[in-house]
């Protein structure tokens, strides 16, 4: 999976989750619970996506390392280029 | 034969308009299925029929708004087997609008939906009387029929309220247009999707120079004529929802006298099971600490029935089902509160299930008026957004709401030392003309004490 198809992959789930959200402004930095009014059940909801759709194991624990769309892309990409999922 | 009225939609619904019919005269409808979608200041509700039989007669027509306890259908007893032909074979609900909208290009796809209307029309068991409104809206059947594709998929259609609201004011039948949401959901951006692109049948609007992909929509938006009325009627909906909110709130602080307790309760071993039990949960599966909140709360009102009920008329009658209302925030439109039915009776599993599902459909639609009208205790949470603690106003009729404010962490002195504690702020707001604060202290104790033992939940 190239980088562009990962990003829009992390993308099109956190339509599914935000859906009248305005994602093509959404900076990398930004904290997407803020910015996208992200409650936790949103956030279960968004973790529950990126499983589904990359078969990557998200353990709590790891729930940190998904604050913004760039981690999230770096956390996603580490794991499925260690071929771990 | 009996009358489908217009149900309850809550202590602050008078009235709905019926959007949608999903039966037609002739249908065999079965008890809690879903008949129809009203629109209500809280958006659309699926409303379930509480009998079973044939649809005999539609009383009212799409798009009328009447009060609650209206008839809306007549609903008569399955006669002889269930092989016999349904009586009445054209459909006046598919009528409902005027159908102005009638576009050839949607007619090829037709054919399956038109067949089953197009039943052997013994119309023994139907009164010829049809209500004025409905008579005329049946002669324009066959267009209206043309445009739209199968009843079955479009009554299962979830749309964000927010695109509800963008396609009603700017005239674009949502019946043809592609849903990308969850569950195929309509979202706000399918409908301005919709909205960019002309219509075969020569759309009033020019096709538009959009300057980049879909994702251009708020620019696009800006010059384009619909925008305005379509913003002024979100207007006028967040206003409605406001107002709905106001009307119910102000009642509320006018005829209950409300009495405020908190109390802190540790969460750490019920955070430390659910961690735990976490790890061995298929990520689907797993719970968050508000599936252990509310299970705490249905089951101390089982434990303190003065806080799970309704009163009305001067008197208190408590529930002996817990009916669990979850406040649930519909970001800039509102807010409401469906209730998870027989919440005492689910493990945390099952209700956490039933809270995701609940806020999936009190976001995108779906929600039955049965889950509007029927919770006997609230619950807020507004802990995500890190409030310490919420005294929240009690939705009459009912006679409290429990509020939790976010986890915070507390250095504890204990036997061997200090410890980190983790703990959240637990809040009750109570009816005093049904308990006094020494039985709403009892509650608040009920519940921390059973969250210490989370694995008992």
């Amino acid at each position: 999976m190239t980088d562009q198809e990962l990003r829009d992959l992390v993308l099109s789930v956190l339509a599914g989750i935000a859906p009248d959200a305005d994602l093509a402004s959404l900076a990398p930095g930004e904290d997407l619970r803020e910015r996208l009014d992200i409650d936790s059940m949103d956030h279960l909801n968004f973790v529950i996506g990126l499983h589904q759709a990359t078969g990557v194991e998200i353990p709590e624990r790891d729930y940190a390392r998904l604050v913004t769309l760039r981690d999230t892309l770096a956390y996603l990409a580490a794991r499925l280029h260690s071929g771990s999922h | 034969m009996a009358e489908f009225r217009m149900p309850s939609l809550g202590a602050d619904m008078e009235r709905a308009t019926v959007v949608h019919w999903l039966v037609q005269v002739g249908d065999r409808i079965e008890r809690g299925q879903v008949v129809a979608e009203v629109e209500t200041e809280k958006g659309v509700l699926e409303v379930e029929s509480f009998e079973s039989g044939i649809v005999e007669e539609l009383l009212v027509c799409e798009g009328t708004t009447v009060a609650v306890g209206t008839p809306l259908a007549r609903i008569g007893a399955v006669a002889g087997g269930e092989g016999q032909p349904v009586p009445g074979a054209l459909s006046v609900a598919t009528a409902g609008r005027a159908a102005p909208a009638v576009a050839p290009a949607a007619a090829p796809a037709i054919t399956p939906t038109v067949a089953p209307a197009v039943a052997p029309a013994a119309a023994s068991a139907i009164t010829p009387t049809v209500a004025p409104a409905v008579a005329s809206a049946a002669q324009s059947i066959e267009p209206a029929a043309a445009a739209r594709p199968a009843a079955q998929t479009r009554g299962r259609r979830r749309i964000s309220p927010a695109a509800r609201a963008l396609a009603e004011s700017a005239d674009i039948d949502l019946d043809r247009v592609e849903g990308t949401g969850p569950d195929d959901a309509v979202t706000l951006a399918d409908v301005r999707r919709a909205q960019r692109q002309p219509t075969s049948i020569g759309a009033a609007e020019p096709p538009a120079l959009a300057t980049g992909e879909d994702h251009a929509a708020p620019s696009t938006s800006a010059i384009r004529p619909a925008a305005p009325s379509g913003l002024a009627t979100d207007a006028a909906r967040r206003a409605a929802m406001r107002a709905s909110i106001a009307a119910l709130m102000s009642r509320s602080k006018r005829e209950i006298p409300h009495y405020y307790l908190s109390q802190e309760i540790d969460l750490e071993r019920a955070l430390l099971w659910l961690e735990n039990e976490n790890l061995r949960r298929p990520v689907e599966e797993r719970l968050l600490p508000a599936a252990l909140l509310l299970k705490a709360v249905a089951t101390a009102a089982v434990e303190v029935p003065e806080m799970n009920g309704f009163f009305e008329n001067s008197a208190f009658r408590a529930s002996t089902a817990v009916h669990l209302g979850v406040a649930i925030s519909l970001r800039d439109a509102g807010l409401i509160a469906p209730a998870i039915l027989d919440a005492d009776r689910r493990s945390a599993g099952e209700l956490m299930a039933a809270l995701r599902d609940l806020v999936r459909r009190a976001r995108s639609g779906g929600l039955r008026a049965s889950e509007m009208s029927s919770p006997t205790l609230t619950v807020t949470n507004l802990g995500d957004q890190g409030v310490t603690a919420v005294f929240g106003v009690i939705y009459p009729p009912q006679v409290a709401i429990v509020g939790f404010g976010k986890v915070f962490a507390r250095a504890t002195v204990e036997e061997n030392g200090i410890r980190n504690r983790r703990m959240v702020t637990a809040t009750l707001s109570a009816d005093h003309r049904v308990s006094d604060g020494h039985r709403g202290a009892y509650f608040l104790a009920a519940v921390g004490r059973l969250l210490q033992r989370p694995e008992e939940l």
